[in-house]
């Protein structure tokens, strides 16, 4: 019999001891996730551990793999929103903010085109009536004036507005190529603010991602139901400057009173403390952008409006050469130094920043509420003892599939239903292993997709194993019958998995959660198979007749 | 000799083509019925794809449907469905139930003020009662839902034909899709007669009896591919008999695991996945079926070019191989 070349079975061994070793977590799934909560505790502490973290960091030890797959929400519980964005709403905010500017911009030119007043116009469109109708093309000039271009990735700088005339009427509407750029905005808007609000809330792995257009997927595991999540992504996000009273790096400093101990976003270890009373709240605040200071460096733009500039022009009138802080959510954003009385309501933040920095700092800032309002399109709650069922059953329904199969199989093909079996084991060691490399998530349909491979995982070796049958049954002889039935099998095998791997390909991309946790599952247990089946045991059966030498073969 | 357990003799010799009117054509038959059932009595389609709210209560008081129906009565809600959910592995004090509320027309879907009556109407005449998962689709999504299961469903069939007619003969690829769609339409047909809820999961679960079905041909047809070459005088008809003849106990020890590992599923995996379960475990009856008395017969039908001409394919494709 031609065998295997050595490097190539120990490769296929570690293989098999990698999918073992990796794997093994997940058998002890509540007690790596201790292990794993307490290293990331302690890492958030600075290093410090008290003793329960370290009790619970002992659960497992330091030196085994201790990556975990992630469990759905089917399995774990908790709440799963589909939320659509009302995108249009941002297009109502901004055509109605324009409306003072358009009514100055006519009112400079009140010789030509008369009193101006506006006329009753459905959301997202401004409507200015003029007297005159001879000053139209001068009226549509200064209008077209106050739009600035859109930055696409086409390149072309198309207005940001379309401006035409009805009657005596202009008509002002966002251009179709800004729309796009604001529902853009809009969408990275909500999806930053969501994300702030959930992480806040401190629950593990929660997914929220961006489906198509304007759609938001938000899956929150163990969080009580559908309407918690809403409520929490619907709290608005609390936006304050303030007063600094000194900078430190002692977290259990001591404020004094009136004042707030408050650590800063991006330096580590870094506190200031405040005054509790802010000068001005995010509530003044109108717009944010980010833009580029007179050196040329990155920085933020920001506008309040007339009460808020009011308030902010005195105190950086009385505070020139002071820092205040800004204040997101209790952190520290970034704590400036005032270089000048800032009198307009609007001005600059600027710091060490980069283009993207800026651009988050931006979207932040902006973010105190959501931007427009948001449907629900889906809403799933899922207990936790549901869930814990569900894993209860799949595993008796595992287990009792494993060993059916595994006896029918040595009742078939004696020894070589045994090196089968253990083919089995190693493949499911391998599935949970790979689903844990890639972070994979196991969902009720994925549980029942690895009973599934339990059963269709021996075909290979079932194709095989007939093939030496029937090789033997020429009476060829056994080395020869084993080394022609593992070759002959192979096309089928070949053919047969790839077709089912089209069909896992297909559900991956076209299903979404539980049954995309079922097509992975699929998926990788038919790569899995195919390399038990066919190379793994052919490494046993190579072994175990190197070893014996039996004259004859039954199968 | 060693004790073998043999579910099929070593050689067999049936000739699966003797009952072709009753097999062939039944099956056939069968599909055409299966289709006309689910125009006639349609699917019940779950909120994925109807829209609307499904509630699971639990409680350690038994269910009556009748007083659950009566609680809600008073509510302005769709149409309220409330059946009992039975499991073996449930305990002897907990009882199950789903409740499902389609959305009044116009609205987009149930609204959280409404679930949360229903479950205060629930709480009076059960105070036991736990809500172990509410899920709620709206009609905008549902719709999608199918749209998107439709090209699933057809993308898994095209790209699979396409294989098989490069790896075999168009002939082929139309014989495997012939049992696809026999083995699909059958089992859609047993949830429209039996009207067993229909969601996502079946969905799921048909494109995995598709990938299964085509598993099965296509050993059948790589044997007979190889057959073809062995055996170049032989009737058609023959060569087809002895493929089937050979891989027989293939395809009964390997249906035999997968319908063993898909029973233990069936019995012990909960009520949660069992209509996504039986759809399987029936596809993989069907398939099984199929894969002998269906895919090959239309390949008979249309015949095969068997002179000498190059082949597409060499079965040694993948002889050399190195394992």
């Amino acid at each position: 019999m031609q065998t295997a070349s050595l490097w190539k079975r120990v490769l296929i061994l570690l293989v098999c001891g990698w999918g073992i070793v990796a794997g093994l977590p997940n058998l002890f799934y509540s007690r790596v996730e201790q292990h794993n909560d307490a290293l990331a505790a302690i890492e958030a502490a600075g290093g410090t551990a008290t003793p329960e973290l370290e009790a619970a960091r002992a659960e497992w030890p330091d030196f085994l793999p201790s990556a975990l797959m992630n469990l759905g929400l089917d399995l774990r519980g908790g709440a799963h929103l589909l939320a659509e964005v009302k995108v249009e709403d941002v297009y109502k905010t901004r055509i109605d903010a324009m409306w003072p500017e358009v009514r100055d911009a006519l009112r400079d030119l009140r010789e030509q085109v008369g009193n101006v007043r506006r006329a009753p116009s459905p959301d997202g469109v401004l409507r200015a009536t003029i007297e005159n109708p001879e000053g139209m093309a001068a009226a549509l000039d200064a209008v077209r004036g106050l739009g600035g271009s859109v930055v696409t990735l086409t390149g072309v700088g198309e207005s940001t507005i379309d401006v035409t005339a009805e009657g005596n009427d202009i008509v002002v509407q966002l251009s179709e190529a800004e729309k796009r750029a604001t529902d853009e905005r809009t969408l990275q808007q909500s999806l930053e603010i969501i994300r702030r609000r959930v992480d806040q809330a401190g629950t593990r792995e929660p997914t929220i991602q961006r489906q198509g257009e304007d759609r938001i997927l938000i899956q929150v595991p163990g969080i009580g139901s559908a309407q918690e999540l809403k409520d929490l992504i619907g709290t608005t996000a609390k936006l304050t400057f303030n007063a600094v009273v000194s900078r430190t790096t002692d977290a259990g400093a001591n404020a004094g009173p009136r004042n707030l101990l408050l650590p800063s976003m991006d330096e580590e270890g870094v506190y200031y403390i405040v005054e509790e009373t802010p000068v001005v709240s995010g509530e003044d605040l109108v717009d944010a952008q980010p833009s580029f200071d007179q050196n040329g460096q990155p920085a933020v733009s920001f506008r309040f409006d007339t009460t808020g500039a009011r308030k902010f022009g005195d105190y950086t009138a009385a505070n020139i050469g002071a820092p205040f802080a800004i204040v997101l959510d209790n952190e520290v954003i970034s704590a400036p130094v005032i270089q000048s009385h800032i009198p307009g309501g609007s001005g600059i933040i600027t710091g060490s920043f980069t283009v993207e920095d800026s651009t988050n700092l931006a979207i932040l800032l902006r973010a105190g509420a959501l931007p427009a309002e948001m449907n629900f399109l889906e809403e799933r709650t899922i207990g936790p003892e549901l869930g814990q069922d569900s894993i209860d059953a799949g595993k008796i329904a595992a287990i009792g599939a494993g060993v059916a199969v595994a006896v029918y199989m040595v009742a078939s093909y004696g020894l070589f239903g045994i090196f089968a079996n253990i083919a089995l084991v190693i493949n499911m060691a391998l599935i949970f292993a790979a689903l844990s490399a890639v972070g994979g998530t196991l969902t009720l349909p994925g549980i029942a997709g690895i009973v599934l491979t339990i059963g269709m995982a021996v075909d290979a070796n079932v194709l095989v194993f007939e093939r030496i049958r029937e090789e033997l049954r020429q009476n060829k002889n056994a080395a020869r019958a084993i080394e022609l039935g593992y070759e002959r099998a192979l096309s089928a095998i070949i053919d047969a998995n790839i077709t089912t791997f089209i069909t896992a390909v297909v559900l991956f991309t076209v299903g979404a959660g539980p049954v995309r946790g079922f097509a992975i599952t699929l998926g990788i247990g038919i790569i899995t198979s195919v390399f038990t089946a066919v190379l793994v045991t052919r490494v046993l059966v190579e072994l175990w007749y190197g070893w014996r030498r039996p004259a004859t073969v039954v199968v | 000799m060693a004790f073998r357990l043999r579910v099929v003799p070593e050689t067999t010799n049936f000739d699966f083509f003797r009952a072709q009117w009753l097999t062939f054509g039944g099956s056939m038959i069968l599909t055409v019925v299966a289709i006309v059932a689910w125009i006639a009595m349609g699917l019940n389609f779950g909120i994925d794809f109807r829209g609307g709210t499904t509630i699971r209560t639990e409680a350690t008081e038994p269910v009556d449907v009748g007083a659950y129906r009566d609680a809600l009565s008073g509510l302005e809600l769709g149409d309220v469905a409330v059946t009992e959910v039975f499991d073996p592995n449930f305990a002897d004090d907990q009882y199950v139930a789903q409740v499902r509320i389609a959305p009044l027309d116009g609205q987009e879907s149930v609204s959280p003020e409404t679930i949360a009556q229903v479950e205060e109407n629930l709480r009076q005449i059960s105070p036991s009662i736990t809500f172990p998962s509410v899920e709620s689709v709206g009609p905008k999504v549902s719709g999608e839902l199918i749209w998107k299961a439709v090209l699933a469903m057809v993308a898994a069939s095209v790209g699979i034909m396409i294989y098989i007619w490069m790896r075999f003969e168009w002939q082929f690829a139309m014989g495997a899709v012939i049992a696809i769609v026999h083995d699909i339409f059958i089992t859609i047909g047993i949830f429209a007669i039996f009207q067993i809820k229909f969601d996502l999961t079946i969905v799921a679960a048909l494109l995995t009896i598709l990938g299964y079905s085509v598993n099965d041909t296509v050993v059948v047809f790589d044997r007979l591919r190889e057959n073809l070459l062995k055996y170049k005088t032989m009737p058609l008809k023959d060569v087809m008999n002895l493929s089937v003849n050979e891989t027989l106990s293939r395809t009964i020890m390997t249906s035999g695991t997968t319908l063993m590992a898909l029973g233990a599923m069936l019995i012990w995996g909960g009520d949660v996945i069992r209509g996504f379960t039986f759809a399987i475990f029936v596809g993989v009856l069907l398939g099984t079926y199929s894969s002998v008395f269906v895919a090959k017969n239309l390949v008979l039908f249309v015949g095969l070019d068997r002179s000498d001409k190059p082949k597409k394919s060499d079965k040694n494709e993948f002889a050399n191989v190195d394992a």
